[in-house]
């Protein structure tokens, strides 16, 4: 029977030679992987199970991220429990401020994963690691701690839908764009419980890093995970780093897919996903006079160097809007560094913006740039839910970096070319 | 189980059920405080124990936050009923307990304020109000066993002592 790459990783690691959709099969895991919010309820149902060691020093990584600095003592509190998780166990990976950065930033960056791998994660944006041809999905603090006393994880392998991209990105658009543009077509629930495979020409033209930020919002179409086959590009991504390359899986060519969207996306504008569903989606061009009170720019979405460098040449001897706030937060230590060399935090510092140390802060409603009621932002996150930044009365509006920085120096969303 | 109906509709996310700035702790009864906050501040103190949600289609959507279900399990929610559920909060509310039941009929047809008893090993739902009776979509097998073990941890320990 023919197989999607998502299939094949699920057979591999359940020791199987083929799964179908619907199957309920119980997997080996490469990775777990738990935050400063997730990882205290999964330490506590880990001292209910009773085991006396983890199933590998080496295979779990916990990443406080959300709060961190601790914003109060509470965040401290968790963040402690975590760290003395670590040390009680021995567990290797455990990334204090100093080395750590936004988990999803972080793991592809650091080479914790390869090709082929079986990645679970307590956080649910843990499917950006498809971009990277791994199997990669968001569980609960309860499946975090099962897995890291067993090292398994139980899983409903996924009906396949299949995206296409044809034609040539215009200017401004970014992987961001297509991500949303997919959400914005079927909808927050349309791949519920589904596996999503992107391919096609724009996505092999795309860069690791553009791929990392589509998979990342596969969980906004509802998705079970995204996936990605490791092309030229993302061997030779994976080769640089400490992971290697793994275990590169190809869809057959018969293989089964519930729906194939076959989309020519050389007209598609810059999209922005109005208050308060990541569905809601809007080209950029039908924003008229939207105020905004701030810009934030980052989050595990868009907090790679790529997207400080569209960023900076945005903002580059502009100043930001006075009424507003623009809030610059990289994913990890390493990207703030070459923000440094390259010269791009003294650029955004100069036209206006704070520069945070890498930390979810805001995109969650967490800490470092919280609304106001009424107030609104544009970022370049994931989520705009109600209350996603602040106040249950303020809004957020997602867009990609380009149209992030252009609507900071204009004071309402913009797309660049209107500067 | 019997309990009084609230209803809430389509896409209610775990930012919604708990707010983000109240995840500094995970604590159960300090979560259940703030729980269904930002859909209606005064939920909390209108609810009554044992009580249902009664919702539409992807309910707990977002993110894996666990402390959704267990928000929700400690505010006194007997079960949740509705069109669908998003996959880990799917997974979440079976792994700790907290019920959940898949119908879109009784989902439809069912209104606030309505007394509802369920029986969740036969999957009814039964509207005191107005006489009708509902069944939820049955869970598959292994499903049931985690339901009837009370959740993954005890599923685990169970299957260690073998
Ligand atoms: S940056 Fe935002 S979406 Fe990403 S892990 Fe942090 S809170 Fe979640």
């Amino acid at each position: 029977m023919s197989q999607t790459i998502t299939q094949k990783i699920l057979a591999k690691h359940a020791g199987l030679k083929k799964v179908g959709p619907g199957q309920l099969i119980s997997c080996k895991v490469d990775l777990v992987l738990g935050n400063d919010i997730t990882s205290p309820p999964a330490i506590k149902q880990f001292a209910k199970i009773g085991v006396r060691k983890v199933f590998d020093k080496n295979k779990i990584y916990l990443v406080p991220d959300h709060f961190t600095p601790a914003k109060d003592i509470k965040s401290a509190q968790q963040v402690k429990m975590m760290r003395e998780f670590a040390k009680k166990y021995g567990i290797v990976n455990f990334f204090e401020i100093g080395c750590m950065g936004i988990e999803h930033a972080l793991l592809p960056e650091m080479g914790a994963i390869k090709a082929g791998d079986l990645v679970i994660g307590a956080d649910s944006h843990t499917c950006t690691y498809g971009a990277l041809g791994a199997f990669s999905t968001g569980v609960g603090s309860t499946d975090m701690a099962a897995a890291m006393a067993t090292g398994e994880v139980w899983i409903k392998v996924p009906e396949q839908l299949k995206f296409v991209f044809k034609g040539n990105l215009a200017k401004w658009v970014e992987a961001k764009d297509l991500i949303l543009y997919t959400i914005g077509q079927i909808g927050v629930d349309g791949a519920r419980y589904m596996s999503m495979e992107f391919t096609g020409p724009v996505i092999r033209k795309l860069s690791v890093e553009g791929r990392l930020t589509i998979a990342n919002m596969a969980i906004e179409a509802g998705g079970k995970n995204g996936i990605f086959e490791a092309d030229e590009k993302t061997q030779a991504y994976l080769k640089k780093t400490k992971a290697g390359q793994g275990i590169v899986y190809k869809s057959d060519p018969g293989a089964n897919y519930k729906m194939v969207y076959d989309w020519d996306v050389s007209k598609i504008e810059p999209q922005v996903a109005f208050p308060h569903l990541p569905s809601n989606t809007n080209p950029v061009s039908k924003c008229k006079n939207i105020k905004i009170n701030q810009s934030v720019i980052g989050s595990c979405t868009n907090g790679r160097i790529e997207d400080m460098r569209v960023a900076a040449k945005i903002l580059k001897n502009k100043k930001i809007h006075r009424d507003l706030r623009c809030i610059i937060l990289p994913g990890t230590q390493e990207i703030s560094m070459q923000m440094i060399r390259e010269g791009i935090t003294e650029t955004l510092i100069k036209a206006g913006c704070v520069v945070s140390t890498p930390t979810c802060g805001p995109c969650l409603g967490g800490h470092m740039g919280i609304l106001a009621e009424g107030e609104r932002s544009i970022a370049t996150t994931n989520r705009n839910f109600v209350g996603r930044m602040g106040h249950p009365k303020s809004e957020v509006y997602l867009s990609n970096v380009a149209v992030a920085a252009a609507s900071a120096i204009a004071g309402h969303i913009v797309s660049p070319e209107a500067l | 189980m019997q309990g009084k109906v609230w209803k809430f509709g389509d896409n209610i996310d775990t930012d919604l059920i708990i707010p983000a700035r109240y995840l500094n702790t995970s604590d159960p009864s300090e979560l259940a405080e703030h729980c269904m906050e930002d859909a209606d501040p005064n939920w909390v103190s209108k609810k009554e124990k044992g009580d249902f949600i009664v919702a539409g289609e992807n309910f707990g959507c977002g993110s894996s936050r666990e402390h959704a279900p267990i928000a929700l399990k400690a505010a006194g929610v007997s079960a949740i009923i509705a069109k669908s559920f998003a996959r880990i909060f799917y997974r979440n509310a079976i792994n700790i307990g907290l019920p959940i039941m898949e119908s879109e009929e009784a989902a439809n047809e069912i209104k606030e304020g309505d007394k509802i008893e369920v029986d969740l090993a036969k999957g009814e739902i039964k509207n005191v109000s107005s006489k009708m009776i509902y069944y939820a979509q049955p869970f598959p097998p292994f499903m049931q066993k985690l339901i009837k073990a009370g959740g993954l941890i005890n599923y685990i320990k169970k299957s260690k002592r073998r």
